[in-house]
């Protein structure tokens, strides 16, 4: 898209989008250019020397058991946390859709935890889930439960899920509450008038109009449990006991900044970089295809 | 068989009361209008029959059932709506099965009746397309089908045609007025325009400020407004009001430059001097010289083509609009009042003044 | 007008089904009271974990240690506050908590401002004027929108070690900056000014700087506003990459600094000076969202259509 009525000249312009695209270079195509080139190298235990592998790393990367638990540890932490999320969010929203008293304070008093970073709600939950300290922790244990998250893989992933759908179910909320604002209201009337109840309304009406709402933040939400919760799980777990809680974006950091080895790090990011841009791709196809009106 | 009646309905948000007590008793397969300015109450007194407001108090009977605090789904009535309010994401013939699918109707029976409706409609080859694809025309008529299959006691109309181009409005207002006849079905019609509301309408309810200034007949509306609102509301170009007051005797009007306009259906009650307002309509003023004929300065010609309306000022400076057949022109029209069809009203509380 | 048909049934006293008009009260009291009580539970969910954050900071470390802290406040406010704010806390950390409070403040400004400037001129230049490689550089930006800074963060890494900006401000804010999402949000709105402000001004002999400065900086004040609640909150809460790229404790941002507080997470943390801190740190992001709700969600909700 391009303005009719625009400026001439050549040096400004370029010169106005330099800042963007230097940075843009730097630390975008750079970097994902070195991640694809070291991908295909492998350093050996002193890094003195290089050789060229193919795609070696790959094949290690996909047949190394601990890869494979750390994918699917992010299936099972990104499809609960965006589960919980959505569904919790979805259910709140639909609530304060309604016309009630006080409902604009409700509304204002569930959006805020959007702001808190995710490695602070780490620390607050754990201050509930701590074994001897926290008050959840200790009631659990109380109630025979042998809660402790630092010894039970389970329960690791249990609470690492919390934190970030806490966290997360703020977010949701403020899109499915705009998401059904923006349903005519006189659509509902004549399916109230047409005889339908208000759970029936919801399913047969709102739920499908709200989808491409839901899908959109499907996508995002999948997005920030993949990347986004990193500072969850590094404050939390560290990936453990043993490798309960490890997800692919921890494995990188395991593996490259703690383990230094490189290879099999950038080929892990080569591969996250190909789902992400695969799911982007997904979200735009099906956005254009998913508009109703 | 159906009738819809309401009984002292009043409604207020918070501190605003926009409905004053409406009593209306609507016949057996009775097409009542509901006309009026925007504001004036129509729309939300419609919305308490269908049960999407409550009435603050007062009753809706349908069918001699006290309705008043039920659901929409628990009234047996369908509604078209403004913007027609199809369902996006369901094809016609989903947005038309919906209420029945609802009722737990088996499927035969549903797919026979959309497929009747659909063809009184003219809307057969659209059964299986999206609201988006169609034109507004066509998407009124879907609405329409939707209220249609339902077969319900009463249909509600919250101004339907005001979204359509005008050429397809007066086509979908015979329309629908045909479908109404032929189905028999009891409605209740919702418009604030006046043309619309004379030509469709059993009866016409004029609401003014929360109140029904007059429920009557189209015709009787239009030849015995109950009030000057009513009298200025309907009739286009809107009729002309003249103050004047009660003459000795009670038989004729007296203009303040002291014209005397005798009353031809008889005398008015009241005391001599009681001011009064008299209402005439434009096609009433007949041009003409002549003793009690007014000499009008002519400002504005209109040609309707047949007709043409004359927007002059008497001597006096008052505005008055007067239509002619035929075509006019010059700048001086003496016009005379036709006694036979003068309307009296009472200056103080614009109430009309029959012969006593 | 036909009469009616049967004025006697009209006047008759009309029919009420009083059990199906209770359970029209009752549906629509249960529904009430429905949305009434998953409302009052989701803001207590949402508000617990804080009250107890709260309640955490103001007792001595013994009391938490034992696993005795109470439901409500104690009487060690101050000091905790003070510790933390002074000292800082935890055995391996002593950044206090004002320095950190600053180094987060000015990392969270530099990427909001500085995402908003690099944004807006590049929108700019792509929107109000033609020239070769136009659509390429539009190009090269949007696609940065598909690889978020964690999916390339050792390579990333890599290149500030090279450039040396490790430990360095630019090394921490510059890369965070880039953002297709402020510079598309731009763009979008740009296109949206009309052609006659353009035509008006180049008939009154402004050139592209001062319509920039002049006409479109103040018609995007509210977009600027909105974007910048949002961006100080993303950067406020950034974590992994000033983890990597800063070792100098007195660089150390709240976040992260919070985070190697608990260590693995023993009873005998010094939790009261813990909860402290993470009162301090979620308090300013939590501050400005409460404050610009209005701008909050609009940008929200407008920078990820």
């Amino acid at each position: 898209m391009q303005r009719k009525v625009i400026f001439r000249g050549r040096i400004l312009p370029i010169a106005l989008l330099l800042p963007q695209l230097a940075i843009t270079f730097v630390f975008f195509f750079w970097p994902a250019g070195r991640a694809i080139y070291q991908s295909l190298l492998r350093e050996d235990a002193f890094g003195l020397s290089q050789e060229f592998v193919g795609l070696e790393n790959f094949q290690d990367v996909l047949s190394d058991p601990n890869w494979v638990n750390a994918a699917l540890n992010s299936v099972v932490f990104s499809g609960c946390v965006a589960g919980l999320a959505l569904g919790i969010a979805l259910f709140l929203a639909v609530q304060a859709d309604k016309s009630l008293r006080g409902v604009t304070v409700y509304r204002s008093l569930l959006i805020w935890p959007y702001a808190v970073a995710p490695a602070v709600s780490a620390v607050l939950w754990l201050f509930l889930f701590q074994p001897q300290v926290g008050l959840i922790g200790r009631w659990l244990n109380a109630a025979g439960v042998a809660w402790d998250y630092r010894l039970n893989g389970t329960h690791a992933m249990i609470l690492i899920v919390i934190a970030a759908a806490w966290k997360q179910v703020a977010y949701n909320f403020i899109f499915f509450l705009a998401g059904l604002q923006s349903i005519p209201a006189s659509v509902l009337e004549a399916a109230a008038i047409d005889g339908a109840r208000p759970a029936r309304r919801f399913w047969s009406i709102i739920f499908p109009l709200l989808s491409p709402t839901t899908f959109f933040l499907l996508i995002v939400n999948l997005t920030y449990a993949f990347f986004e919760t990193f500072g969850i799980i590094h404050a939390l777990t560290s990936g453990g006991p043993g490798q309960a809680t490890e997800t692919l974006i921890y494995k990188v950091y395991v593996d490259g900044v703690q383990n230094l080895n490189l290879g099999l790090s950038s080929a892990q990011s080569v591969i996250l970089m190909v789902l992400v841009i695969a799911l982007t791709a997904f979200q735009f196809r099906a956005v254009e295809k998913k508009v109703h009106y | 068989m159906a009738t819809l009646s309401l009984r002292d309905v009043k409604k207020s948000f918070n501190a605003t009361q926009v409905l004053h007590g409406i009593d209306l008793e609507v016949n057996d397969g009775e097409l009542v209008v509901i006309v009026g300015a925007s504001g004036c109450g129509k729309s939300t007194l419609l919305r308490i029959v269908a049960g999407l407001e409550t009435p603050t108090s007062g009753q809706v009977v349908i069918n001699g059932r006290d309705v008043t605090g039920l659901e929409p789904a628990d009234r047996d009535i369908a509604m078209v709506f403004q913007n027609y309010a199809l369902y996006p994401h369901m094809t016609v013939f989903g947005n038309m099965a919906y209420g029945l699918k609802i009722r737990g109707m088996a499927r035969d029976e549903i797919a026979r009746r959309v497929q009747a409706a659909a063809e009184i409609l003219g809307i057969g080859p659209l059964l299986d397309r999206k609201p988006k694809q169609l034109s507004g025309g066509q998407r009124q008529r879907v609405a329409m089908g939707r209220a249609i299959v339902r077969e319900p006691a009463l249909f509600l109309f919250d101004e339907p045609l005001s979204n359509l181009d005008a050429k397809l409005r007066v086509q979908m207002r015979a329309e629908i007025r045909r479908l109404q006849r032929r189905l028999g079905v009891t409605s209740l019609f919702v418009t604030h325009d006046q043309v619309e509301a004379m030509t469709l309408g059993d009866r016409l309810v004029v609401m003014n400020a929360g109140r029904p200034a007059q429920v009557a007949p189209p015709m009787e509306i239009f030849s015995r407004p109950a009030d000057t609102y009513v009298a200025g509301f309907i009739g286009s170009p809107a009729m002309n009001f003249i103050p004047a007051s009660l003459d000795q005797g009670n038989g004729s009007a007296r203009l303040p430059d002291g014209t005397l306009i005798p009353f031809a259906d008889g005398p008015r009650p009241g005391t001599a001097g009681t001011p009064i307002t008299l209402g005439l309509r434009p096609e009433h003023l007949e041009p003409g010289d002549g003793p009690g004929s007014i000499p009008l300065a002519v400002e504005l010609i209109e040609p309707l083509g047949s007709e043409t309306v004359v927007h002059g000022r008497t001597p006096a400076g008052m505005a008055v609009t007067a239509r002619l057949n035929g075509a006019f022109s010059g700048e001086r029209l003496p016009v005379r009042i036709a006694p036979a069809h003068l309307h009296v009203f009472d200056a103080d509380t614009g109430r009309r003044l029959d012969p006593a | 007008m036909d009469a009616p048909a049967n004025p006697v049934a009209l006047r008759a006293e009309p029919v009420r089904d009083d059990a199906l008009l209770r359970a029209t009260r009752r549906r629509a009291l249960l529904s009430r009271l429905l949305a009434h009580g998953a409302l009052i539970l989701g803001v207590l969910i949402v508000a617990f974990p804080i009250y107890m954050t709260l309640v955490g900071s103001t007792h001595d470390a013994g009391t938490i240690g034992r696993g005795d802290v109470p439901l409500v406040p104690g009487a060690h406010t101050v000091e905790n506050y003070a510790t933390a704010w002074n000292e800082g806390g935890g055995r391996s950390q002593t950044t206090p908590a004002s320095t950190m409070l600053v180094n987060s403040l000015i990392m969270a400004v530099a990427i909001a401002l500085g995402k908003i400037a690099i944004s807006i001129l590049s929108a700019y230049a792509v929107v109000f004027f033609s020239f070769p490689g136009r659509m390429l550089a539009f190009w090269a930006i949007f696609i940065t929108l598909m690889l978020p800074v964690e999916v390339r963060i050792i390579p990333t890494f890599q290149v500030i070690v090279d450039l040396n900006l490790g430990n360095t401000w630019p090394g921490l804010v510059i890369p965070l900056i880039a953002s297709a999402t402020a510079t598309l949000l731009f763009r979008q709105f740009f296109l949206t000014i009309p052609d006659e402000f353009v035509e008006a001004a180049k008939i009154d002999g402004a050139g592209p700087v001062r319509f920039l400065r002049d006409v479109v900086l103040p018609l995007s004040l509210t977009n600027i506003a909105a974007l910048f609640v949002i961006l100080f909150i993303y950067g406020w809460n950034q974590y992994l990459w000033p983890l990597l790229i800063i070792n100098d404790r007195s660089m150390e941002t709240i976040v992260v600094g919070l985070s190697k507080m608990i260590g693995r997470g023993d009873a005998q943390n010094e939790w009261n000076t813990i909860m402290a801190t993470a009162v301090l740190a979620l308090l300013p992001p939590v501050l400005v969202v409460a404050l610009m709700q209005r701008w909050f969600v609009r940008g929200l909700t407008e920078t990820e259509k």
